[in-house]
């Protein structure tokens, strides 16, 4: 079920304090965040942020089409590096 | 022969089921455009008269997007999913289920007609 739009884009609290004052300070600095359940909202665009992945902060700039979307979308979890191919069945 | 947004309507069909070939045009947009022409949907294409096409055609080409407008939009709004590169967009790219459905078995009409792993069988004979 989609969000009541009474309440606003979902960006947590402390991730949030950070941007503002970041936006405040005016300074262009690279946030570091495990927050991916926050909304991107308007005033994130232009800024990177280090969104953490489970094992390691994945780099994200944020353009203008990247509004409305969360921040962990950019920052995949899973690595698939394949299939091996079963030698046992080559040989024989 | 009714051609509206480029598309030949089927001569034979009624009215309402023959606009469903227009690329955009569902049954429920169907009856829309009818009421909206004053047309009934029972009516069979090739009773038309040249006005009613001629209204039709308007209506469709002023309130709906059909066809190629349509087309590029959607494939617009694929390819802003994978320039900006979230998940969705990857998963456009290597053409796996984009709504969180499983992949370990199905998934086949986004996967495509399946491929057999060479040796995989044997293997489970043997045993």
């Amino acid at each position: 079920m989609a969000r009541s739009l009474r309440k606003g884009p979902f960006v947590d609290p402390s991730l949030q304090r950070k941007v503002d004052r970041m936006t405040a300070s005016g300074s262009k600095q690279v946030i570091r965040t495990w927050s991916r359940r926050s909304m991107i909202t308007p005033e994130f665009v232009g800024i990177t942020f280090h969104v953490h992945n489970g094992k390691l902060f994945v780099p994200v700039f944020i353009t203008e089409n990247m509004v409305g979307h969360r921040l962990g979308e950019f920052s995949p979890t899973r690595k698939f590096t394949g299939h091996v191919q079963s030698k046992k069945v080559k040989t024989r | 022969m009714a051609r509206i947004a480029g598309v030949d309507l089927p001569r034979n069909k009624r009215l309402d089921i023959a606009l469903t070939y227009i690329f955009g045009v569902g049954r429920t947009t169907a009856n829309q455009i009818c009421v909206k022409a004053e047309i009934g949907g029972d009516t069979k294409v090739d009773v038309l008269s040249d006005g009613e096409v001629v209204r039709l055609r308007e209506i469709i080409e002023n309130d709906y997007k059909v066809e190629g407008d349509l087309r590029r939009e959607v494939s617009q709004n694929l390819k802003m999913l994978m320039d900006i590169g979230c998940y969705r967009g990857l998963r456009h790219r290597r053409g796996l289920p984009v709504r969180g459905q499983r992949t370990h078995t199905n998934a086949r009409t986004r996967k495509g007609p399946k491929k057999t792993v060479a040796g995989k069988k044997k293997t489970l004979a043997k045993k």
